[in-house]
């Protein structure tokens, strides 16, 4: 059975999505990266200096994991900033892919769907193919759309809180109104248990960082992400049972012997 | 002229935004420039010229989630 996943006409084969950030060490980096074996990782762009010139050495390591880049706007709280970032990402990154993130609230780092929304529309009308960081309400899914995007990436829970999926009906919801969307669960997984829930769903794919990166072996649990997201897409594609209140025996009750 | 770079102010021998980089040792470190919060691609750097209080912004792949 062919279960290929497509983001923008290109084919990915793991349905895990790594962040790039808070690892120990670029060597823990590496290895987390080999572990997980993700097709796609997120980056960044933030200021260099001429001297110091930090992020040559980050990209080096990255283009040498051979895994496609997904440049992100983290950081960005307006359109504007978010435009411009994007299109910066795009000349450094040399790829139309952007994970879009206009943030509304300092706490939650929820979405400012509002300015996400309209983005999205300037970014995808200049040829971005857009992947949005937004939360799990169906309106914003529809406008997001509407503006261009082909891929949503709702939230489990805030960004780097490892709460999970917080609100297990709004997820449902989202994936039974778009069934032929591309959808990842992006930010809040903790643990691979969660990570399996939502595959469960029926989402397509997993994007999360701190889960790894701050975990106490983050070259452990990253394979264990792995094998959690399979677990988990197996398991929504096996037709597993649906719950019950009554019992029922699964050992057959003709041929009991009896003691009385 | 004085340029304020990544949030700094300072002095810079240079008419262009090529010219800034290179007198701010870049090099061919593989960085992105805005200029007053505005794209500017590598093409046209050459050819952006610089006024004084210009706001540069410099950056470069970094982690990110």
């Amino acid at each position: 059975m062919d279960d290929a996943l497509t983001f923008y006409g290109t084919e990915i084969r793991s349905r895990l999505l790594l962040g790039t950030a808070q690892y120990p060490s670029p060597q823990v980096l590496a290895d987390a990266v080999r572990a997980a074996a993700p097709d796609i990782v997120t980056v960044s762009l933030r200021r260099e200096s001429g001297r110091l010139r930090e992020g040559q050495d980050f990209w080096g390591l990255i283009r040498g994991l051979g895994a496609r880049v997904l440049p992100n706007t983290a950081g960005c709280h307006s359109v504007k900033e978010a435009v411009t970032t994007a299109q910066m990402a795009r000349e450094v990154f040399g790829t139309p892919w952007v994970k879009l993130e206009v943030i509304g609230d300092a706490d939650t780092l929820q979405p400012d769907v509002f300015g996400l929304v309209e983005a999205a529309k300037i970014l995808s009308e200049d040829g971005f193919e857009v992947f949005p960081y937004t939360t799990a309400d169906l309106v914003v899914a529809e406008k997001l759309l509407e503006a261009g995007c082909k891929v949503l990436m709702p939230w489990g829970a805030p960004i780097g809180t490892g709460m999970g999926l917080n609100d297990v009906y709004a997820l449902r919801s989202l994936r039974a109104h778009f069934p032929d969307v591309p959808l990842v669960v992006d930010a809040g997984i903790g643990k691979p248990s969660h990570a399996a829930a939502a595959m469960e769903l029926g989402y397509d794919a997993i994007l999360l960082n701190t889960a790894v990166a701050k975990a106490g072996d983050p070259v452990m649990i990253a394979r264990a992400f792995a094998q959690a997201i399979e677990a988990g897409r197996a398991g929504y594609l096996a037709g597993p049972i649906e719950p019950r209140d009554m019992a029922a025996p699964s050992t057959p009750v003709f041929g009991r012997a009896s003691f009385a | 002229m004085r340029l304020i770079v990544n949030g700094a102010s300072l002095d810079v021998q240079a008419e262009t935004l090529s010219g800034a980089l290179a007198a701010l040792d870049y090099g061919d470190a593989i960085v992105a420039t805005a200029v007053n919060g505005a794209f500017v691609p590598a093409s046209a750097r050459r050819d952006r010229r610089l006024e004084d209080g210009d706001r540069i912004e410099i950056v470069a792949p970094r982690q990110g989630g």
